[in-house]
Formats: structure tokens, sequence, C-alpha cells
């Protein structure tokens, strides 16, 4: 705040004090036992014109007094911090201080250990469980099940790679899927095919004529991601569909909808949300849902 | 003193109680039109798209700042579960501002990033769907109306009267911009960019 904008609130507020102080008093300017009258008659009855009764009064001296202790010990006229120091910032930041020295410890313990030792620590696992419900249930489920477009995280089938680095790097910078949309390319047919052909891989549909006709498809198209095997790349995110599992159901309806349309699922980023020690018990969290199968 | 006087002469007492109750705005009000910590952007803010700030608009005819907040206040619970906490220079172009004052729902100043879009259609279509115990009502009809921008353009006019630097260009296409689009595409774009500038790890 500028020196000027300083001054302009202390002047104002000193002005408010002091009018405050000369009008309460000014208005006193009989003794209370005065008999005079306000020369009101109602029906024969008349007012007494009384002061203020003292303690009304003083409560009001009282808050002047409040106000300038106030003023005096915290941040209030205009630049003027305060004898107390206190500001809003400060204590939150005092707050955060305590927090940390108290948890500190905690999280030192477990800070180099090893992901894949830390997953078999019941406390490490706890904590991380707690970070997960906050952050990550949302999508994945409390139970970490997964839901339709949100990947289930207690089976052995990952996207990007189940081990502890490839899940420390979901957490941290997020992954972004991209089955781009091929309905445009290959026509009605041609996606119509490609599912079959899809579905086939796991056997969740019979192979047929159609699947037959979608092979070429996938072998020129499809594979560059999905592998020529169908068995996914994790590099890219591309999922495995030999295995029968499916992050957007294995109905040929939605499986054409994801040919024609693509898919552009996305993994947002938590490295700036939460703190590498928090990320590495949560990374454990997670490999030790599918460690357990 | 002379009551009498004021008591029996309205215009007099009138004025009087405008300069009495005008103190509290001249020392707390006034100053922060003229302070850089309340009229300067935070460093990469910018006005909303005109995707966004239909989306915006859709934000406060459902009601959504009813039941959420736009502020993040400076104490530790909040920080640890919303992030920084939020400042003044974050609101410069908010007209107007969409603190709110009742957290029915969470917080979401800072709710930009932290859900993928398609949980955001999965959690507009059906709150239930993605978290079980919510009592969010369900917003289907975003998905079905669509915007035809016809007053977008006009809006952004209005808002660059009051200070958002809103260019020419910006405001020529605003229409074309947001023209056919489904209502819950431009509420998910407003959703999206909240809080996104003011990062803090946890």
């Amino acid at each position: 705040m500028t020196g000027n904008w300083s001054i302009y609130i202390i002047t104002l507020t000193a002005i408010m004090i002091v009018g405050s102080f000369l009008l309460l008093f000014g208005n006193r300017t009989r003794p209370a036992d005065s008999e005079a009258k306000t020369g009101h008659v109602y029906d024969g009855i008349e007012e007494y014109d009384n002061p203020l009764p003292a303690w009304w009064l003083y409560l009001f001296v009282i808050t002047l007094l409040f106000a300038i202790a106030y003023l005096v010990a915290y941040p209030g006229l205009g630049n003027f911090p305060g004898l107390l120091g206190w500001s809003q910032t400060g204590q939150w930041q005092a707050e955060v201080d305590v927090a940390k020295a108290r948890y500190e410890p905690v999280f030192a313990k477990y800070r180099d250990m090893p992901v894949e030792q830390l997953a078999k620590e019941p406390e490490a696992l706890r904590m991380g469980q707690r970070i997960f419900a906050n952050n990550c249930s949302q999508c994945h489920g409390s139970d970490a099940g997964g839901a339709r477009g949100f990947p289930n995280l207690r089976d052995s089938d990952w996207l990007w790679g189940g081990s502890a680095d490839a899940i420390h790097t979901t957490i941290t910078n997020g992954r972004q899927g991209g089955m781009p949309p091929w309905g445009q390319m290959l026509g009605e047919d041609g996606v119509n095919n490609a599912a079959h052909y899809a579905l086939s891989l796991s056997g969740a549909l019979p192979a047929g004529t159609e699947s037959a006709a979608g092979e070429a498809t996938f072998k020129t198209i499809c594979s560059s991601c999905h592998g020529a095997d169908g068995k996914g790349n994790t590099l890219l995110g591309a999922p495995n569909l030999t295995d029968g599992i499916w992050l957007y159901g294995s109905e040929l309806e939605t499986v054409k909808h994801g040919i024609r349309n693509g898919r552009m699922g996305q993994m947002p980023a938590f490295g700036a949300t939460l703190d590498s020690d928090r990320i590495h018990l949560l990374t454990a969290y997670v490999l030790s849902l599918s460690a357990a199968r | 003193m002379r009551h009498e006087k004021i008591e029996k002469n309205i215009g007099l007492m009138i004025v009087l109680i405008v300069v009495a109750i005008s103190f509290g705005g001249l020392v707390e009000i006034v100053p922060l039109f003229f302070q850089q910590q309340t009229t300067e952007p935070v460093a990469g803010l910018k006005p909303l798209t005109a995707l966004q700030l239909e989306g915006r608009d859709i934000f406060i005819r459902e009601g959504c700042n009813v039941c959420h907040t736009q502020m993040v206040r400076p104490l530790r619970a909040e920080t640890e579960r919303y992030g920084h906490y939020s400042v003044a220079g974050e609101f410069v172009y908010d007209h107007p501002f969409l603190w709110g004052s009742k957290r029915t729902g969470p917080d979401l100043a800072r709710v930009g990033g932290r859900y993928s879009d398609d949980w955001h259609r999965a959690h507009l279509m059906n709150p239930r769907d993605v978290v079980p115990e919510s009592n969010m009502p369900a917003f289907g009809w975003l998905f079905d109306d669509t915007l035809d921008g016809t007053d977008t353009a006009t809006k952004m006019r209005a808002l660059r009267m009051v200070g958002v630097p809103y260019t020419d260009a910006d405001i020529e296409g605003a229409q074309a911009a947001v023209a056919g689009k489904p209502e819950v595409e431009a509420v998910i774009a407003y959703l999206q960019q909240l809080g996104t500038l003011l990062k803090r790890e946890r």
C-alpha cells in the first residue's frame, strides 16, 4: 500500500474514533438526576429528558477502547502491522510449520525406502490408502476397482505399465490416451469389421466373416499401436485387446463407438497437487493392490 | 446538542446518516480500488475464452455457485485439500466474482485439471455414478441443449467495458467459437481452467 493511502486510512479511522468520543460526551450535557422534561405530554403523562444511563454510556466507551487496543495490536491502521505482528498468511504458515514438524518424521521413515519394499509396510499402505481415498477414488473408486472409462487398479492389466516407476510417472505427470477416430477413414462397414476382429482376439465374439474382413484393417492400422498380436503397448497406453479386459465395455456397439470416434482417456497430473512424499506412498499403495493378485 | 434540528429536518438527517455510514466503506473498500494487490492480475491470467465464458454463465444459471464456493481460504485444512489459497489477483477479470458463501459441495477454486473431461461428463450426467454418496443434482439437459452464441459477443463487449481485456478479434470470433456446441462442453471448459495459475506442492 502506498504511503498516501496509509495516511488516508489512519486519518479517517482517527476521525471516526475521536468523533465518536465527542458525539458520545457532547450529548451528555445534563446531570443524570436533572428534572428536565422533554416537553412531550400525552394525556397528562410527561417524559423526563434524562441522559443515557452510565452503564450504557460506558459500554460505548469500552467498544471504543477495544477498537484502539485492537488497532494497536493487529493490522488495521494502513501500513502499520500491529505490535503482535499477526498476519493471515503468517498464521497459515505457522499452522503449516506445525504440521510439517509433526508429520516429517513419519514421511522421513519411508522416504528412502524402495517402493517395492514400501508396498509391504502396513502402516505406509494405510497412509497411501488415505491419500488414495482423498485424491483418486473419485475416478478409480474407493476400492480402486475402477469404472467404465476409469481403469481398475486391482487387476494385473496396465495401460501405461505397472512397474513402480511407471505408476510413479503416471501419478506425477498424468497420462493422455490417444486413440484416434477412424470412422471417416474406415466407413461404417470397416468399423464394424475391425470391431469384430478386435473382439475376436479375446474370444468375446467368435471369429467369422466380419472379423476375417477386419483382420487386414487391424494389421495395417491398429497394429501400429496395439501390436500385430493385439497385445497392446504400454509406451503408448494402447490397451491389450487379448485379455478380455475392456475399459469402456466389451459390447459390440461400445467397441464400434470407440473405433469410430476415438478415445481420449485422461489421467490428470498430480505432481503439483501432491508432494513427492505422498506420491511415493501412493505409488506403493497402488502397486500393492495389483501385487496382491 | 441540537437533536431537534436534525430530527425535524429529514433532508439533513439523510445527509448526516450517509456521512456516518460511509466511513466504513471509505476506509475498508475505497483504498482497495487502488491497491496493486487487488487490481493487478496474477501472472498468466487471461480473460475467459468465448466457450469458457458461456460455461461460466451456465454455471451461474444452474446456481452452481450456491453450493460451491470458489475461494480457498488461508487455512491449512483448506490448502491441504484444495491447493494454494486464493489471492485477489486471480479474480481481477471476474464480473461478478463467484466466491460464494456456502459449501454444500466442495470448493471449486482449484478444480481445473483435477479431473478429466470424461469424469466431468460422467459426473454432470449423474454424480452418483462416480461419487456414490454425492447429493449433487444431475444436469442431464446440458448434454442435449446446444449454444447458439447469439449474445456471446455482446457479453464480451460488456465485460470489456468494465476492464476485461478482450480484443476485437476475440469478440468477432465469439459466436463462431461456441455456436452448435453442447452446453456441457462449455461448462467443462470453464471448470478446467479454474485456479490453474497458482500451484503449490502440498
